[in-house]
């Protein structure tokens, strides 16, 4: 334990001893609050459509009018982003032989990469938790549904969990940290347009397996509010098989 | 301390360390000595457990490698050739990471860290990013990394790589400060580096060892006589019969290159340069310079590791 929390330091004191960390922050907080600010630009566009037409209407959800749609979104901004933060993670180690350094030292191969994994996902969540000002700010203007919320956040923290694990497996086969990033766009970007592709398709055997890899429509559900425990088995499992290959591959890649 | 038995390491067909047996005693310093591409870094970095031996067992500290690992790695400093270092930390917050993940903390870490940076004479640089540190003070925080949890057994893969003289100087009486407390293994290509702080030497060339002793007795056992030359002022009235007279001598020659020095050939085990300071004092031939040659560690790795067979009969350097 005393390894791992060492470990997170270092990867810590290293992200932010890098500009990159603080690039990546500001663009995503600059393009997410956009993103929110246009669905809150549509809102209140329909919100005085509907009073123009004086219609006993039920009153708009601002979650499904909002925040479902900007989390999408930010879905595959995060997507472009992450990989620019765990492309280092293990390739920069390799490059500047560190690699060797900590497989000396009385370190497991487990805690080495856990911590890397903590480190990235950390660093993850605290984006997340900027974005929070949007639904604070929300909630002094109207009443913001605070479950969906919850499940929305949620979804987005196990995404990143996913996208992070992904990465690191990506930064573990090898030590240029350019193909690292590309690699993980490549594996994110697909597991997100892995989808059956039409409604009629989804009740096929290829169907229901490509409807289950789907990433969008497990987070989605969470979007919606929906909590599901098909939805978080998915992503802890997607997270877990991340992990896996990431361990599996360090570890050999001592016996190269 | 270490005992290294039968190791080899292959790469496909291509063998890159075979059967490499030998062993260092507690507090010894022993250098491996080799040409590039030897095998030194791979032996090293199976010693370290960072490349899985293809056959052989290691033991350091009574652990086996396979059994053991993360206690042998408890008990181990390791400087690669290039130090595994953290650009963008500072000198003091990597060698504290390091002694926290070699798994010291508390009162041990700061005792550890404030004796690696003394050690290493760091004090003056522990503040700054060890991006903007020059090779030489570099290669001192790598080493400092390697002390820090002041381990049993330290592996130094050519310690005084890039650094200038001087620093060369303090790196080696550093390791040869270490010798008692420590047991040390470094490897070098730098032969001066290998008699000037070790006790053993394991020579090896294409992955082989080809000869394993301390630096003295590698020497010796590449000399069929000693070797004695001295140097007079007043050579006319050198007379060489009454050198040759002189008991256990078995040749006398001039060394063409000086004028007034001559070199005396005797038995094996014998020192005859007390008798000859006295024939030359007594004959008032005026003594300017007496000493004994040794065959240089230089000619014996020369001979052990090129193909040519014989006898070194070079001139012989001076020790």
């Amino acid at each position: 334990m005393k390894n791992i929390f060492a470990l997170v330091g270092k990867e810590m004191r290293l992200y932010f001893a890098s500009p990159v960390a603080y690039i990546v922050a500001a663009v995503f907080l600059l393009v997410s609050d956009y993103l929110f600010y246009a669905q809150i630009v549509y809102f209140s566009d329909l919100s005085t459509q509907m009073m123009q037409f004086q219609q006993n209407l039920p009153q708009l959800n601002i979650h499904l009018v909002v925040f479902r749609p900007a989390f999408m979104n930010m879905g595959i901004i995060l997507l472009l982003l992450v990989p620019l933060l765990t492309m280092r993670l293990i390739a920069e180690e390799k490059k500047g032989r560190t690699l060797e350094f900590l497989l000396t030292s009385p370190l497991t191969i487990m805690e080495i990469v856990l911590s890397k994994f903590l480190a990235a996902f950390g660093l993850y969540l605290l984006l997340l938790v900027l974005t929070l000002h949007v639904p604070l700010i929300l909630s002094t203007l109207t009443t913001v549904p605070m479950k969906p919320l919850l499940t929305s956040y949620l979804g987005l923290a196990l995404m990143g969990g996913v996208f992070v694990s992904f990465g690191l497996f990506a930064s573990a086969v090898t030590e240029n940290q350019i193909v690292a990033a590309v690699l993980s766009f490549g594996l994110l970007i697909g597991l997100w347009l892995i989808s059956p592709g039409s409604e009629g398709a989804a009740s096929t055997p290829m169907g229901v397996v490509l409807s289950f890899l789907s990433l969008v429509s497990h987070l989605d559900n969470l979007l919606k509010g929906l909590l599901d425990t098909r939805d978080l088995s998915y992503f802890l499992s997607m997270m877990l098989l991340g992990f896996f290959l990431s361990h599996r591959v360090v570890e050999s890649s001592r016996w190269k | 301390m270490v005992h290294v038995h039968e190791l080899g390491k292959r790469y496909g067909d291509r063998v890159a360390v075979n059967n490499i047996t030998f062993t260092v005693e507690k507090g010894e310093i022993l250098a491996f000595l080799g040409p590039n591409g030897a095998g030194k870094t791979t032996t090293m970095r199976m010693i370290t457990g960072f490349i899985p031996p293809t056959q052989g067992t290691v033991t350091v500290a009574g652990f086996d490698l396979f059994e053991n690992p993360m206690e042998i790695k408890r008990r181990l400093g390791y400087l690669p050739e290039n130090p595994p270092l953290y650009r963008d930390l500072t000198v003091s917050e990597y060698l504290k990471f390091a002694g926290k993940i070699k798994g010291i903390s508390g009162d041990r870490l700061k005792a550890g860290f404030n004796m690696a940076i003394e050690k290493c004479r760091l004090g003056d640089v522990a503040g700054r990013l060890i991006a903007n540190l020059s090779r030489g003070y570099q290669q001192r925080v790598g080493l400092a990394q390697a002390l820090i949890h002041d381990p049993e057994v330290l592996i130094l893969d050519e310690p005084t790589v890039g650094l200038d003289p001087k620093q060369i100087i303090e790196i080696r009486e550093l390791i040869h400060n270490l010798r008692g407390d420590h047991t040390v293994i470094l490897s070098t290509h730098i032969l001066p580096e290998a008699t000037a702080v070790c006790q053993k030497v394991v020579i090896i060339n294409k992955g082989a060892i080809v000869a394993v002793d301390s630096p003295e007795r590698l020497s010796s056992q590449f000399r069929q006589s000693e070797r004695i030359s001295f140097t007079i002022r007043n050579r006319e009235s050198f007379d060489p019969q009454k050198v040759i007279a002189l008991s256990g001598v078995t040749q006398l020659t001039g060394d063409p290159a000086h004028e007034g020095t001559y070199i005396v050939e005797t038995e094996l085990g014998r020192d005859v340069r007390s008798d000859l300071a006295r024939v030359i004092t007594e004959n008032g031939w005026d003594l300017l310079e007496l000493k004994s040659l040794t065959v240089s560690l230089e000619e014996v790795f020369l001979h052990l590791t090129t193909e040519e067979q014989g006898v070194v009969s070079t001139p012989a350097g001076v020790s």
